[in-house]
């Protein structure tokens, strides 16, 4: 089916997995690091702020790069 | 030379390059020329101009015409002076008694087989025979017209573009030598002989021949023999102007031939130096569009989707933009509006619509189409060697002794590049082609590839590490280079990485389906045969390992020593004419001009400063978070610069769900595009035609697009933009595209010495531009890597979540072909359609046998995310398991079937592989039906008198 139903999160969530699966090569220490400055490099505050308010993952990378990701900000008015 | 012509001088044979010079006397005056140039040339380069019909300066000397006849001290008879090379010390007489009687005599037998209709013929003052007559001072033609001849020879009109009238031949072969040497297709050639000779494309006519309609024939023929049906209808131009191509990222440079506004012919241009004078059927021919009748030519604007558009003036779509933009900020915030620029628009229209979004909008939600092409380049590129580009200039081909194309069919998507390419392997150079499919530079006239690795998709970075698992394993790195030009540390870890069994081509063949002894030998061959080029394309960067593949690619250079030198590199063959600009213009939500990060305070500041607001450090929205965002009601009003996202970009139902959930969405283009269905305010673009400004190719040339006729629309593109800026009162202000190239310069680094002067002045230049490179700089990291030592990535190969099955067997791939270009909305407004009208799925004998499915047979095509129906055609191009389709055609919808996954870096859409059943149908998909339906209902135009107008019925 398509896309329209997705939701969101799963599939921020999805793509954090992936860019797991990239880093996981790497050293967990360094890979955690690198997969939380990916997601601080490319990702806006409000999706690092959904997928933070999701599930806690259980991929050990994804555990260790948690804490590293930038929190979200609250929505701004216009300036 | 007719005035308001831009001079290109002839030297009738091509000037050698070399440092050896040879002097020479030529009609009593020394003269110098490099080794191994012609006489003619030579005497060219005086300002004394041979008498010649077969020779032209973009062919190899042929020597047939006897015109070019000249005589030399010592030497017996009147050579050919295009055959005959200077020597030290030669003595040449090129206009005597003895020469001008042999001379008349050759062009009274020419013409005594020529139709003496010059006032009536539509090469009538562009005619090289009518020239030549002129010079001999014909004055009389003793055979009469009694005898045989070819007067009443068929014409062929077959081409929709150029009409062959073989009663003009003279039998000169530049056409057929321009098909082989430029073009290398090899469709043309003689039949018969003697009198009997006549050129031929094959045993059929013109359009149903081999012949690719590049023009080259045309370009080369003396006469009216080949000529463009628009010159016939019109006449000859009377003025010139040099600007650059508008469809794929070779960037053609052309000729604009206009009378007064309007367009005669599009000459590609020699000087040019991303084509050098050759061109393809698109930007040679298929320009008619930008004056078609479907331009929208006045903005519209209504209040629903569903309502009728309305005409309006600029002051009020404008002001209407601005009000809306400004009420949804307000009620849904700062981010709840975004903008993607065109990869079709010009650098500094580019520029404006992201400084709109930075500095007017006040976020970074702005975006570009290379989302959905090459962003998978720019991430793995700026990885590993620290710049977001290809490495070498298109000429850099002609000194490679390997060449590597990934995931990239030149021929379809590159014409001009791939000419260059095929020139290089008829030459010697060997190819590798790594592709699912057989494409044609796999086995075509005179190019055959060493080998075809045809793999399954999905599984490049397999490939990719077997090949590199052999060149570790089997001792072929170049230590030396990689000891002094990379990180020794990163390397060893990805040595060890490829080196491990798994890597191997016999364990990775489980999911390439390689043979490992084809991997092996590519790998050897790659290695150890001299400067390696690597060249890709979308089938490396459209898949969920995207820029994994990107990195992979640039490993194995890297290992080999293959980066840094003519010859060599890594070349993205980027698909849009200013996909690389616009990019190198800040269209990333993370990064400014110049690739710097919107979180960099040195460069933010920089910004800042110029252009006096505080600009947001945080990245914005990529296309696929902006329709996510969209349909979660977080994100409401979309600018969108040229692009057509509800027909380009994958998963369509998602797609249009995201934008007709927005609150305002504005489209500015050419046409009534599958976007504008969903949008609220359409402002109209201008054609490429009618713009000042720049293009960036895939070479990172910075070409001009010079203005030939005013907008039609009654306003630029980025005067649009100033007024949108100044409506929602952010003060812009620009005189001329120049003044935004300064901007441009001022504030990027690479850009610091590009100015609309030295353009004019040069031709062009390749970035980086600045005090270290004033010319600009053909081949990148020379001496070190732009990020200091490059760097090694390790690319785990891991399998795409789109998985085949017993729902979905097969594998879908989609593309382009030759004559239509990615959505189509140029290409289907003009004759192109005569080679593809409509967009096929190419099955496979085996899979198509499975299904009762022959040639011809409308199918069902379906995935997990929708369903569409076309017609099939049966093909051994493709690999059992591999169906394969174009999106060039809106009713066809082959984005209603691709899906949302993307690559893990960039969220580059996974184009390239879609789990999907075939079956025959007889009836067109739900979908299909729909979207026929919402072409008239959400394109329908408001009469001043109320009355509705059914667009689609009126056609």
């Amino acid at each position: 089916m398509s896309g329209v139903a997705q939701n969101n999160r799963a599939k921020l969530a999805r793509m954090a997995h992936q860019i797991a699966d990239f880093f996981r090569a790497y050293p967990q220490d360094e890979a955690s690091r690198a997969i939380a400055d990916h997601i601080n490099h490319f990702w806006t505050p409000r999706m690092r702020a959904d997928f933070l308010a999701g599930p806690a993952p259980d991929d050990p990378l994804l555990k260790g790069a948690a804490p590293l990701i930038k929190p979200g900000r609250a929505d701004r008015a216009p300036a | 030379m007719r005035a308001g012509f831009i001079a290109e001088v002839d030297h009738g044979t091509p000037i050698r390059a070399g440092d050896e010079q040879v002097t020479l006397t030529i009609d009593g005056v020394e003269t110098t020329a490099p080794a191994g140039t012609s006489v003619m040339a030579a005497a060219m380069m005086l300002g004394a101009r041979i008498p010649r019909l077969c020779a032209t300066e973009t062919l190899e000397p042929f020597g047939s015409c006897r015109l070019c006849l000249v005589e030399i001290e010592g030497r017996k008879g009147t050579p050919a002076s295009c055959t005959t090379p200077v020597e030290a010390g030669m003595v040449v007489r090129t206009q005597t008694e003895r020469l001008a009687k042999l001379r008349r005599g050759v062009m009274e037998l020419y013409i005594s087989d020529h139709p003496l209709d010059c006032l009536t013929c539509a090469a009538n003052g562009d005619c090289e025979l009518q020239d030549m007559a002129g010079a001999v001072g014909l004055r009389d033609v003793r055979y009469g017209s009694s005898g045989a001849n070819h007067l009443a020879d068929a014409k062929d009109l077959s081409n929709p573009y150029f009409a062959y009238d073989p009663a003009k031949c003279i039998v000169c072969y530049r056409c057929v030598r321009a098909c082989e040497d430029i073009q290398g297709t090899f469709a043309l050639t003689v039949a018969g002989r003697g009198f009997d000779s006549r050129i031929a494309a094959g045993a059929t006519d013109f359009l149903n021949s081999e012949c690719v309609s590049c023009g080259a024939c045309v370009q080369a023929c003396p006469t009216a023999t080949l000529i463009e049906k628009s010159v016939i209808r019109q006449g000859q131009p009377t003025r010139s102007v040099v600007t650059t191509c508008a469809y794929c990222g070779v960037g053609c440079s052309f000729k604009a031939e206009m009378q007064g506004d309007r367009v005669v012919r599009m000459a590609p241009y020699r000087h040019g130096a991303a084509n050098e004078g050759h061109s393809c059927v698109k930007g040679r021919f298929a320009w008619g569009y930008a004056t078609h009748e479907d331009r929208i030519r006045t903005p519209l604007v209504r209040e629903k989707i569903t309502d009728p558009w309305r005409e309006a003036t600029w002051d009020e779509a404008i002001a209407r933009v601005a009000a809306d933009f400004s009420r949804i900020q307000a009620q849904y915030g700062r981010d709840s509006i975004g903008a993607i620029t065109s990869s079709r628009c010009t650098n500094e229209e580019v520029f404006l619509i992201q400084k709109l979004v930075r500095a007017a909008f006040g976020n970074n939600n702005v975006d570009t189409c290379a989302r959905v092409c090459h962003s998978p380049t720019g991430y793995g590129l700026k990885t590993t060697f620290g710049t977001s580009a290809g490495t070498q200039d298109f000429k850099s081909v002609d000194k490679a002794d390997v060449v590597v194309v990934i995931g990239a069919n030149p021929t379809d998507g590159h014409p001009v590049f791939a000419s260059r390419l095929k020139k290089r392997l008829r030459a010697g150079a060997k190819l590798i082609v790594i592709d699912p499919r057989r494409i044609d530079l796999v086995k075509s006239p005179h190019v055959r590839a060493a080998h075809h690795l045809q793999l399954r998709p999905g599984t490049n970075v397999a490939a990719l590490n077997a090949l590199a698992h052999v060149i570790v394993t089997e001792g072929l790195v170049n230590e030396a280079y990689v000891r002094e030009r990379c990180d020794t540390a990163e390397f060893e870890s990805w040595a060890r990485f490829v080196a491990l069994e798994r890597n191997s081509p016999e364990q990775s063949e489980q999911f390439t389906g390689l043979r490992a002894a084809d991997v092996r030998a590519a790998a050897r061959l790659y290695a150890t045969g001299g400067a390696g080029a690597i060249y890709y394309g979308l089938g490396v960067t459209e898949h969920s390992q995207g820029s994994t593949t990107v990195m992979a690619i640039a490993n194995l250079a890297m290992a080999t020593g293959n980066i840094g030198r003519e010859g060599v590199g890594v070349n993205p063959l980027r698909g849009q004419n200013n996909v690389q600009g616009s990019c190198d213009m800040g269209s990333f939500p993370h990064e400014f001009s110049g690739y710097r990060h919107v979180s960099d305070d040195a460069a933010r500041d920089m910004f800042e400063k110029m252009w006096g607001v505080t600009l947001d450090d945080e990245p914005g929205l990529r296309i696929p978070n902006m329709l996510d965002e969209a349909v979660e009601n977080r994100f409401k009003g979309l600018f969108v610069q040229g692009e057509d996202i509800a027909q380009s970009d994958p998963d369509t139902q998602h797609v249009t769900a995201g934008l007709a959930a927005m609150e305002c969405v504005v489209v500015l283009d050419l046409f009534l595009n599958e976007t504008a269905k969903y949008a609220h305010v359409f402002l109209p673009g201008s054609s490429f035609l009618e713009k000042d400004g720049t293009f960036t190719n895939a070479e990172r040339r910075i070409n001009r697009v010079r203005q030939v006729m005013a907008p039609l629309a009654g306003k630029a593109e980025w005067q649009a933009t100033i007024d949108l800026a100044r409506a929602l009162g952010y003060e812009m202000n620009y005189a001329h595209p120049s003044e935004i190239m300064d901007e441009i310069a001022a504030l990027t680094p690479t850009f610091a010495g590009v100015s609309y002067d030295k353009l004019d002045a040069l031709g062009s230049v390749q970035w980086p531009c600045n005090a270290a490179a004033p010319e600009g700089t053909p081949t990148m990291h020379v001496e070190r890597f732009v990020r200091g030592k490059g760097q090694f990535m390790i690319t785990e190969y891991t399998p795409t979540e789109e998985r085949t099955g017993p729902r979905f067997p097969l594998i879908l791939t989609t593309g382009r072909i030759l004559s239509q270009y990615n959505v189509g909305a140029q290409t289907r407004r003009t004759a192109n359609g005569a080679w593809h009208d409509e967009d096929v799925l190419e099955i496979h004998p085996f899979d198509a046998e499975e299904r009762g499915v022959r040639t011809g047979d409308l199918v069902a095509l379906a995935s997990r995310s929708g369903e569409i129906s076309l017609r099939a055609v049966i093909s051994e191009r493709m690999q059992p398991g591999v169906v394969y389709t174009t999106f060039h055609h809106p009713a066809t919808g082959a984005n209603v079937v691709t899906t949302d996954y993307s690559d893990w870096a960039t969220n580059c859409p996974e184009y390239k592989v879609t789990a999907v059943q075939v079956r025959r149908t007889n009836q067109y998909s739900d979908w299909q039906e729909r979207n026929r339906e919402e072409d008239v209902s959400l394109r329908r135009m408001a009469r001043e008198e109320g009355a509705w107008n059914d667009m689609a019925a009126a056609k």
